[in-house]
């Protein structure tokens, strides 16, 4: 291959070091005015009165708009439209919009915002899950499981309380996993205008355009077909920019009343309030072992504090207890979750949705378990690893698994079997290992159409310009597309013009989550361009009289692989197959494969397949200060095939870096204001300068291994890496930790405040520990049973005897 | 509020610009100047986006008024570009990763310069300082010093690599080429320990 899996600089790697890449707030129209939003000031509250006519009188301002103007909710998921432009009537957290002022400046508008009067009657504030759990009334939404229970499930995978009486050792452990937001470092921004022949077309700093199109359409009701919907590249997304937002509609409706182009940027404090961030969890799990460390079985309990609104939260829910079992061979399996509203800014997908949470617990209860049973903790993840090509207990069809070859990669790369207990108190190494999905296997709408298409139309000049829904988020999506097709048609990326994420020019892609792009796009792309190149060989053939399966494309020419000489440059092939049929295009697409599963809630998990990831953490533990250094990371990527080794390489790297910010420093907390003020419950640091990231000077040096095994299922045999390596790195620092200093700490951020309670623990004979010590009553329902494969079940639930409902009602206990 | 009006050099170019005197370097650059290469993360001198060399001295544009540049040089990401060619940081950024999403780049790239003006071979370390004013929540940072490395290693007229081949830069040890001497990697982590 002559593009495929060799370092070179990305398609858009020109735009992005000159400052020419156009992001969502560089983009300046004539007339274009501004907008800005108001946002709630208390927590939770009815809106008893707002009058705009002080703002509206304003010189500059142009209009205001509330909620009565957006009488239509929309939302991300199907099951969860709670989402209004600006609040009608109530307000669910400080942030959360009630107004929107559209003037001829930003400064104008800025201004404006203070003559809107807004009277509130306050609510009960729900700050934190057992709130939400202990009290069922008010609510704050109408909706979801009960009271303010948003989704609570439980999925049962064979006899696990029998699985717990035949295992040697049962253990339990608890572990809390604080919030954190993307902190992509561009702000949310949008354009909206409405084109010369009236329709209405918007900019916007979007992961899911497509979604944004379907969820403008019902919000403005306006026919789909008369919007269009362009994702400028975005300057860092990591999940953040994945749902529709108020701003987009905003805007939307402005451009369309004012008919001048209407822009908003939010500012960074705006930014922490659309969060969609990494769910707060506490969770239990319960693992059942053999004196070899084989499991028997495992029960995962997990508490998710969705904030406001719905979001994905529900997906993210289910995900909290999906992956467990594709990593290592889990027999039996029940997973229950919770996920409740607290007034606060809605938690959605980041990087790894839902599943470092759970990945964190899983892989130091391992740490514990290998440590009790005096077995290597590598050692023993290489003997429970998940086989490849298996249905997995709750129905998962794995593909190929490099996991073990992770292990030893990685243990190689760093002298693991010198350092793992033998180094200096206060420094030691960490492993831990992990899977994430290459795309989910189900669309977020139900539908039986392609997750990706692509056209292809190839010029006469022999440029080929490549169409794809898919969004540049900074991760090269453009340039796998561009790669794909090159390598495919033998000419150069360069030679390629990518247009994507445009929902009038652009088949339908469904988007930049859940590390689907390559593997969906990549093939669909494959597809498609293989359909062109059997146009052009048809021609060749004909013109050269050289039969078709002789015709190398390579090198700009298609030409016969047994005399080379003999051939046409692929501008004259491209020619010779316009004159015989015509304006040469093509079209590829991609669907999924259908799941095995085939019980309520099974449509979480799936995906083509899965990628791994085994990391090795060191840490030097400063014991007088709990200071926490970080100086190597070797992890190890099960990447199928690296398309562009210089990309995946940044992936894995970036990964590693938010990881190190999570497991030490980031937390999307909150604080109640004082009595005597107005009690809200307000962010604790909306700035980047108190929300602590790593910087140059935290990060460390990462060794990256790329453990490449095609798999038959991805573009080339490539999978995912987008968001897989971030997740072995948490548990790992923590396991890191414990063989430095022998403390255990059980939730993140890992501060050094927390080593340092842990450390005075130690000394005082105490549990050396820091972390959660309970579990709330949480009243899941009956669970869902399902047989595993081994059991001979077909994937589909047993019938109930009893009803689904929740057991009893949310007392506090 | 009336506009004030006054003279600099932005990119090598003497410019008179008009403008309100509460704006920022930052807002007038993308605003007045439409030099729209120059982000925002936060408008308060808390992640470096905004970056501008201010008479050859990196300054966060954001936290500087726009009425504080009369006379004075201001070069931009735009600037870096001379007779057609990508300044060598430039090239070496586009070619080794050190550019994902971009935005954070233009901040990079002359904070880099700034550096490499000063120094004509810092160390890693010196790297790391240099640039620890600025965020970036793609990279993790590895690639962007590897790059800033390959520009010094390329010379001041030099290009760093060729593409679409080739790297100065270490790339990810990948299938077979590691599975045939997985010792020698091994034994390179114990001699970085041992020397530490």
């Amino acid at each position: 291959m002559n593009i495929i899996g060799k370092p070179r600089r990305r398609v858009d790697g020109r735009a992005k070091v000159t400052g020419q890449t156009k992001f969502a707030d560089d983009l300046m129209l004539p007339r274009m005015v501004h907008c800005k939003l108001l946002r709630s000031t208390v927590p939770h509250a009815l809106i008893v009165k707002i009058d705009v006519s002080r703002a509206l009188a304003r010189p500059g301002v142009l209009l205001v708009l509330t909620g009565k103007d957006f009488p239509i909710s929309y939302g991300i998921l199907p099951v969860s439209q709670d989402e209004h432009a600006l609040a009608v009537n109530r307000v669910r957290f400080v942030g959360d919009p009630v107004a929107a002022v559209i003037a001829r400046d930003e400064l104008t508008a800025f201004e404006a915002l203070d003559f809107i009067d807004v009277e509130y009657e306050p609510l009960r504030t729900y700050a934190d899950p057992e709130d939400s759990l202990a009290y069922p009334v008010p609510r704050i939404h109408e909706y979801g499981d009960s009271g303010n229970i948003h989704k609570a499930v439980s999925l049962r995978f064979g006899d696990v309380e029998q699985a717990f009486a035949d295992a040697d050792r049962v253990f339990e452990d608890t572990f809390f996993y604080q919030g954190n937001t993307h902190l992509p470092i561009e702000q949310h921004a949008a354009v909206a205008a409405k084109d010369p022949d009236g329709k209405l077309v918007l900019w916007s700093s979007t992961q899911t355009p497509h979604y944004v199109h379907r969820a403008l359409a019902k919000a403005l009701e306006i026919p789909a077909a008369h919007i269009r919907v362009i994702a400028t590249p975005n300057g860092g997304g990591f999940g953040g920019k994945s749902d529709p937002f108020n701003h987009e509609m905003v805007v939307a409706k402005a451009a369309l009343m004012l008919d001048r182009p209407v822009k908003i940027c939010l500012t960074r404090e705006e930014v922490f309030y659309c969060h969609r961030g990494r769910h707060p969890v506490l969770m239990t799990f319960k693992t059942g072992v053999k004196m070899d460390g084989t499991i028997t079985g495992m029960h995962v309990k997990t508490l998710l504090d969705g904030g406001a609104y719905g979001s994905y939260g529900v997906a993210s829910t289910f995900y909290t207890g999906a992956l467990q079992t594709v990593t290592y061979h889990v027999p039996t399996y029940h997973f229950e979750g919770c996920r409740v509203f607290t007034n606060k800014p809605p938690c959605g997908p980041k990087r790894g949705h839902g599943t470092p949470q759970s990945r964190f617990g899983q892989e130091i209860q391992l740490d514990k378990i290998a440590e009790s049973l005096a077995i290597d903790p590598a050692e023993l993840r290489l003997r429970i690893v998940e086989q490849p090509d298996t249905l997995t207990a709750n129905y998962l069809r794995v593909g190929t698994i490099g996991l073990a070859e992770c292990v030893r990669r990685v243990t190689a790369a760093a002298d693991w079997k010198n350092t793992f207990g033998k180094l200096p108190h206060g420094r030691g190494v960490g492993i831990a290992c992990s899977s994430y999905l290459s795309g989910a296997g189900l669309p977020i709408y139900y539908n039986d159409m392609p997750h990706s298409g692509v056209q292809l139309k190839l010029d006469r000049s022999g440029g080929v310009t490549a169409f794809c829904g898919a969004t540049e988020i900074g991760q090269g999506s453009d340039d796998v597309l561009v790669g794909c097709v090159a390598e495919i048609l033998g000419i150069e990326p360069i030679d390629i013009r990518p247009v994507t994420g445009d929902t009038d020019l652009t088949p339908v892609d469904l988007g930049s989550y859940s590390s689907r792009v390559t593997l969906m796009m990549g093939n669909a792309a494959i597809q498609a361009a293989e359909r062109a190149r059997d146009l052009l060989a048809d021609a060749v053939s004909k013109k050269l009289s050289v039969p078709k399966d002789r015709l190398v494309f390579a090198d700009r020419r298609v030409f016969d692989t047994e005399s080379p000489d003999t051939g046409v440059g692929f501008a004259e092939a491209v020619q010779l197959a316009e004159a015989t049929f015509g304006t040469i295009g093509s079209t590829g697409s991609y669907t999924p494969p259908r799941s095995a599963a085939r019980f309520k809630g099974g449509g979480v998990g799936p995906s083509p397949t899965y990628s791994y990831s085994a990391a090795i953490v060191e840490v030097d533990v400063d014991l007088s200060s709990g200071w926490i250094h970080v100086p190597r990371v070797w992890i190890a990527h099960d990447i199928g095939r690296s398309l562009n080794p210089t990309l995946v390489r940044g992936q894995v790297e970036g990964s590693v870096y938010m990881a190190i910010g999570e497991a030490l420093m980031e937390e999307q907390t909150f604080r109640r204001l004082p009595e005597k003020l107005s009690h809200a419950l307000v962010h604790k640091f909306p700035s980047m300068l108190e929300y602590k990231s790593p910087t140059t000077l935290d990060m460390p040096e990462v060794f990256t291994e790329l453990v490449e095994n095609p798999d038959p299922r991805g573009p080339f045999g490539a999978k995912e890496v987008g968001q897989g390596p971030l997740l072995p790195v948490m548990p790992a620092v923590a396991n890191a930790v414990y063989d430095a200093i022998g403390v255990r700490i059980d939730e993140v951020p890992i501060t050094p405040e927390k080593i340092l309670k842990a450390l005075d623990a130690k000394a005082a004979g105490k549990d050396p520990r820091y972390g959660p010590t309970r579990f709330p009553y949480v009243p899941y329902p009956e669970p869902l049973d399902v047989p595993p494969p081994w059991e001979g079940g077909d994937g589909k639930a047993k019938l109930r005897t009893e009803n689904s409902e929740l057991r009893t009602p949310a007392v506090r206990r | 509020m009336k506009n004030v009006h006054l003279a600099l050099t932005v990119n090598g170019e003497p410019t008179e610009v008009a403008f309100a005197p509460y704006k920022t370097l930052l807002e007038v650059l993308r605003e007045d100047l439409n030099l729209c290469g120059t982000k925002h993360g936060c408008e308060l001198g808390e992640c470096g986006a905004c970056a501008v060399l201010l008479d050859g001295q990196p300054v966060l544009s954001c936290l500087v008024l726009g009425v504080e540049c009369d006379g004075r040089e201001v070069l931009t990401v735009e600037g870096l570009v001379t007779d057609g060619r990508l300044h060598p940081l430039q090239d070496a950024f586009a070619d080794l990763g050190a550019a994902q999403c971009g935005y954070c780049t233009p901040g990079f790239l002359v904070t880099a310069k700034a550096l490499l003006d000063e120094h004509a071979n810092p160390t890693r370390d010196q790297i790391r300082e240099a640039l620890a004013g600025c965020l970036c929540r793609c990279t993790g940072y590895q690639q962007i010093f590897e790059a800033v490395e390959a520009a010094i290693a390329a010379g001041p007229k030099g290009r760093a690599l060729q593409t679409p081949q080739g790297s100065a830069a270490r790339q990810p040890n990948v299938g077979r080429r590691f599975l045939l001497d997985p010792a020698s990697h091994s034994a390179k982590a114990s001699a970085r320990r041992e020397t530490r």
